[in-house]
């Protein structure tokens, strides 16, 4: 399997990241590697095994249905670097 | 009565499913503990987690569990003991974790059905895919500011039950028939309040069509987040009749999402939306897979209250009320406890037809709700009451209602504070009878000369002069055997 | 005499309960050595006056015989992954940069109500990823140790680099790490420590920014086996926050240091001499075998055979978990925004944020990450490696048959020079981690114990893995281990101070 600078660039937009042209072809030339690297993985028979799904046997936690948390709108905004009103800014969506 | 769409090369069907998201009954969210509540202050009902901020981890909250293995068991659908929550991960201003936490290959409810009953066809099985469980996200404003969009996470975290059906619908009468059923089912296990406006009960619609008699299914379009019953409706006829164009024009339908206009009645591609779209589904790795056992299941539906198909057939078979309107007295689970309390030693025929006629009538009037009825259950049962053992006629009674409606007394206390008593004296109405009889030679000798239809126009007399009150029975019987002997 | 910085936790315990110093003084000396090593950078942020309120505050406790615990009144480091309330918090990122957390994280919350005293955040790799501290954004941290003969600077492991570098250069008796695929252990043995990762579950991962969530785990970086035994008592427990925490008591595990592992079986694990093994590391290990043996241990020959399978599994498994993970960091909430254009899209503001805000290793893991979770790549790459993980997992679960831990050299050499490591290429960094991955993906308890120095007078470590929940029978070995080994040797750069 190979990643070609094509494949780079819509990964890139995929995971919300600039990459400008100049940085392109090392990104493709340095996953290419690490994806040659992942082919090792191709020789070992996972046929009928489980993919891990947790670490430790646990069962999972419930919590119970009650209100412990919010009203802390003050810092729930605190580190936002744009807000007024109550709410968060972030430029404007256009659908 | 099946709906089809005639177009120029031949004849049309259309083939629908619907994706529900309702929203789950619960003081808390599905894995924080804020707040659930509608219309707060923005940002108020959040916690970190549903803030997004770094290193906060969800915990389940298994009241959400529980609503989704009721609702399951509801649907008549297989509960899975084991699933999997994970991690569909895109970009918005609305999903602060950069991914919403759903279930994808393993949901906690498999295959189950709704069933759609008609006034005058027969009823349809809708097929149930799944259902599972997934946090809502927030909620972003753009009409604020000229260059911002505002972000409020109040509802980020809430949990969500995605009901998926099969494509098993084939009119828009279905559709909305059938959100009007899960609608019902939802709130008679109290797990959805199915509030449409509020956005409780949201709606995706899948649409395709394919010529009339062929079963393939052609590529649908999802028609995102319709959000009433009438624009569902609408949706989906503007849709096909699109599909349907596009066919006979020789294109293509592409599969996309597209977005109901109801202010135009129509649907529009949102390309911005599909544009790379690759959810990179996986296992959230901060949850475990959810286990659940057969004593849990079992425990939830051993406490199940009634459900409306059940109490539709008990209506039928206790009351022998007739298919439709025991479905009407069970549509809404208010009408059916207040059908019920008002039917007490009462007549149930008599009792339904004033529940649906006058009280709904009333209700729709006034604009209330029948929790919240001026005219108690019992009072509405003793009316019929009244009427059943002639204490006052079925037109008294409507002045009766009225009164109940303004005052909220009870019947009785009406009808004998007005002198609103039927008159079943013989005496007193054969008295009334021979006044109106010596008034009137003239058109005796007419009724007795073979215009029988005169007859009625005496027996109004007469009610008159008893001021509504004389039994009619007895005023026709005694009528009658004056002029005819 | 012993400078107060210069003490073990124990050590400092006993002498604050004697009345011999006051957390004050002991608090004061570790400011000191911070500052007369702040060129290794082990710190992002110091926190000095809240060091000695915190540590007033202990002495006081003292005073009245309330004291918290045996960590009362003990300065320690942060690493600058866990959130602090009203203390930056940054992962080593500049998207982050300014972020002051309204909240406090587990770890840290359990050794503030143990009473120890905050010095401040240690610096690591961006996000955690990284094995030689190159990466933060904050700066690169040095070792306080040279090669012979050879003054260039050294690299201290990665990524809790910072709080390896902080507790071998004597700035404090104890500092915390995390351990994604190795990030406390193979630190440890660059900087001639004690690094212990405990079991998957053990410590809570509520409040520390997460890489890989079915990795990270906590755990102390001390200078002996003891401290280390004593630091994770007070940050382990079951914590309802964290639907991954381990239902389990906390034993007391100093108490588990009895110095006898007479009939404790020892598994060697045939796949770990790898090809072209450093005949250094080799010898180690072969010491390390000698000294259990010698105290009665039973060695017994294992075989792990899917051992050289771990890192790809570990590189796909990590990078997938962490670019979910690391979604949430988008300019819109919190931490840094990219100076937009006017008229700028949303999308604009995430791209522009993300490429500025985030470093090269943790864009490229990302893009890897979200590469082989994209469609048509899932089932080839994540399934798979998800699947070879459990086939790893069941590696060790029949190990653990016929032994009661595995010993094994816990880096494949000694530490490299600064220069060397901004050298060598991504794959060539991740080889580095080849011996502590299969641990950290099997999701069990791990330590690395300083054993010796490498010819050029390089700290060399032993990791000894156990199974899960067994942290006492791992800390009595290490225990061992240590006496044995009777590593005394101060850093290069405290010598003659």
């Amino acid at each position: 399997m190979s990643l070609d600078k094509e494949t780079v660039r819509k990964i890139g937009v995929l995971a919300r990241l600039e990459i400008s042209e100049d940085e392109v072809e090392g990104l493709s030339k340095e996953m290419n590697d690490i994806l040659n690297w992942f082919e090792k993985l191709e020789q070992v028979n996972t046929d009928g095994v489980a993919p891990m799904a947790s670490v430790v046997n646990q069962s999972l936690h419930w919590r119970k249905d009650e209100i412990t948390g919010g009203e802390i709108q003050d810092k729930v905004l605190a580190n936002a670097p744009d807000s007024e009103d109550g709410y968060f800014l972030v430029p404007k969506v256009v659908e | 009565m099946s709906y089809y769409i005639q177009g120029e090369t031949g004849t049309w069907e259309v083939v629908i499913g619907l994706e529900v998201h309702a929203q789950v009954t619960s003081n808390a969210k599905l894995f924080s503990g804020g707040a659930t509540q509608f219309g707060a202050e923005p940002n108020t009902h959040v916690d970190f987690l549903d803030a997004g901020m770094p290193g906060m981890l969800p915990v389940i909250n298994e009241e959400c569990i529980r609503q989704a293995v009721r609702t399951g068991l509801g649907l008549k659908a297989k509960i899975n003991l084991r699933s999997v929550f994970d991690r569909k991960n895109y970009f918005y201003a609305d999903l602060p974790l950069g991914y919403q936490i759903s279930q994808f290959k393993d949901p906690i409810v498999g295959e189950g059905e709704v069933v759609l009953d008609y006034k005058d066809k027969p009823s349809r099985v809708v097929g149930i895919e799944r259902l599972h469980l997934e946090i809502d996200a927030g909620k972003s404003q753009h009409d604020q500011h000229p260059t911002k969009s505002f972000i409020d996470l109040n509802r980020a975290g809430v949990a969500l039950m995605e009901i998926v059906s099969k494509p098993d619908m084939r009119s828009p009468e279905d559709a909305a028939a059938y959100l009007k059923k899960l609608r019902t089912i939802l709130r008679y296990l109290g797990t959805c309040d199915g509030n449409m406006e509020e956005g409780s009960m949201r709606a995706d619609v899948n649409v395709s069509v394919r010529p009339k008699g062929s079963d393939e299914l052609r590529t649908r379009c999802e028609i995102k987040n319709v959000n009433s019953m009438r624009f569902v409706q609408q949706a989906i006829e503007f849709e096909a009749m699109r599909h349907v164009e596009v066919y006979e024009s020789g294109g293509e339908i592409v599969q996309e999402t597209r977005l109901f206009d109801s202010s135009k009645g129509e649907t529009r591609s949102m390309r911005s939306k599909e544009e790379a779209h690759d959810y990179r589904y996986f296992p959230d790795p901060d949850l475990l897979p959810l286990e659940l056992s057969e004593e849990f299941v079992e425990d939830l539906k051993s406490r199940l209250p009634e459900l409306p198909d059940d109490k539709k057939d008990r209506f039928m078979t206790e009351y022998g009320l007739n298919a439709y309107d025991a479905g009407v007295l069970v549509a809404e689970k208010e009408t059916a406890t207040y059908f019920e309390e008002a039917v007490v030693e009462r007549d149930p025929k008599l009792v339904a037809n004033w529940v649906m006629g006058d009280l709904f009538g009333a209700l729709k009037r006034l604009g209330r709700e029948i929790s919240d009825s001026p005219v108690s259950a019992k009072h509405l049962g003793e009316l019929v009451g009244l009427i059943s053992n002639d204490t006052i006629s079925g037109k008294i009674a409507k002045d009766v209602f009225e009164i109940m409606l303004e005052t909220g007394d009870a019947p009785e206390k009406i009808v004998e504070e007005k002198g609103l008593k039927q008159v079943t004296d013989t005496g007193a109405i054969e008295a009334i009878v021979d006044e109106i009889i010596a008034a009137n030679p003239d058109k005796v000798e007419e009724i007795r000369g073979g215009k029988e239809k005169l007859l009625g126009w005496f027996v109004g007399q007469c009610m008159k002069a008893s001021q509504g009150k004389a039994n009619p029975g007895i005023l026709n019987k005694i009528l009658k055997d004056k002029i005819l002997g | 005499m012993t400078k107060l910085n210069e003490l073990t936790i124990a050590e400092a315990r006993d002498g604050l309960a004697k009345g011999e110093f006051s957390s004050i003084e002991l608090t004061q000396a570790c400011i000191d050595a911070m500052d007369a090593h702040a060129d290794l950078n082990a710190f992002i942020v110091s926190t000095p006056e809240r060091a000695l309120a915190d540590a007033e505050a202990s002495d006081k406790r003292r005073a009245d015989g309330k004291t918290f615990g045996p960590m009362d009144g003990v300065p320690i480091g942060m690493k600058d992954l866990f959130c602090t309330e009203g203390v930056q918090t940054t992962a080593a990122s500049k998207i982050l940069e300014g972020f002051i957390p309204p909240y406090e994280s587990t770890i840290s919350g359990n050794l503030k109500n143990a009473g120890t005293v905050l010095l401040g955040k240690t610096n690591l790799d961006e996000f955690a990823m990284g094995s030689a501290n190159l990466t933060s954004y904050f700066g690169e941290v040095k070792s306080p140790w040279a090669a012979e003969g050879d003054q260039s600077a050294r690299v201290p492991g990665g990524s809790s680099g910072g709080s390896a570098a902080a507790v071998a250069a004597r700035m404090c008796p104890g500092a915390t790490g995390t351990d994604t695929g190795g990030s406390i252990r193979q630190p440890a043995a660059f900087t001639g420590i004690v690094g212990m990762k405990p079991t998957y579950g053990r410590c809570s991962r509520w409040g520390c920014i997460a890489f890989a969530s079915s990795l990270d785990q906590a755990g102390p970086m001390t200078r002996t086996v003891r401290d280390a035994a004593i630091m994770l008592g007070e940050m382990a427990g079951y914590d309802a926050k964290d639907s991954t925490s381990a239902k389990v008591e906390v034993p007391n595990f100093e108490a588990a240091l009895t110095g006898d592992i007479r009939g404790l079986k020892i598994g060697i694990p045939k796949e770990y001499r790898i090809e072209g093994l450093d005949p250094e590391i080799d010898a180690m290990w072969q010491q390390g075998i000698t000294w259990l043996k010698d105290a009665g241990a039973e060695i017994v020959d294992v075989s792990l055979q899917y051992t050289d399978k771990a890192l790809p599994t570990y590189y796909i498994v990590a990078p997938a978990e962490a670019s979910s993970n690391l979604a949430r960091y988008d300019g819109a909430r919190y931490g840094f925004r990219a100076e937009l254009e006017k008229g700028a899209s949303l999308d604009e503001m995430y791209a522009k944020t993300r490429a500025q805000g985030f470093g090269k290793e943790v864009q490229r893991r990302i893009l890897m990450g979200t590469y082989v979770l994209s469609a048509g790549y899932y089932d080839a790459y994540y399934k798979k490696a998800q699947q070879v993980r459990t086939l790893i997992s069941d590696d060790f679960k029949n190990a653990f048959q016929s032994v009661d831990l595995i010993l094994t050299p816990t880096a494949p050499s000694d530490a490299f020079t600064v220069s060397g490591g901004e050298e060598l290429d991504p794959l060539a960094m991740y080889l580095n981690d080849v011996f502590v991955v299969t641990a950290s993906l099997a999701g069990l308890p791990a330590i690395s114990v300083p054993t010796g120095l490498s010819g050029r007078g390089l700290p060399l470590g032993l990791q000894l893995i156990g199974r899960p929940f067994y942290e006492e029978t791992v800390f009595r070995a290490a225990g061992v281990l240590e006496t044995a080994a009777n590593f005394d040797v101060v850093p290069t750069m405290l010598r003659g101070e």
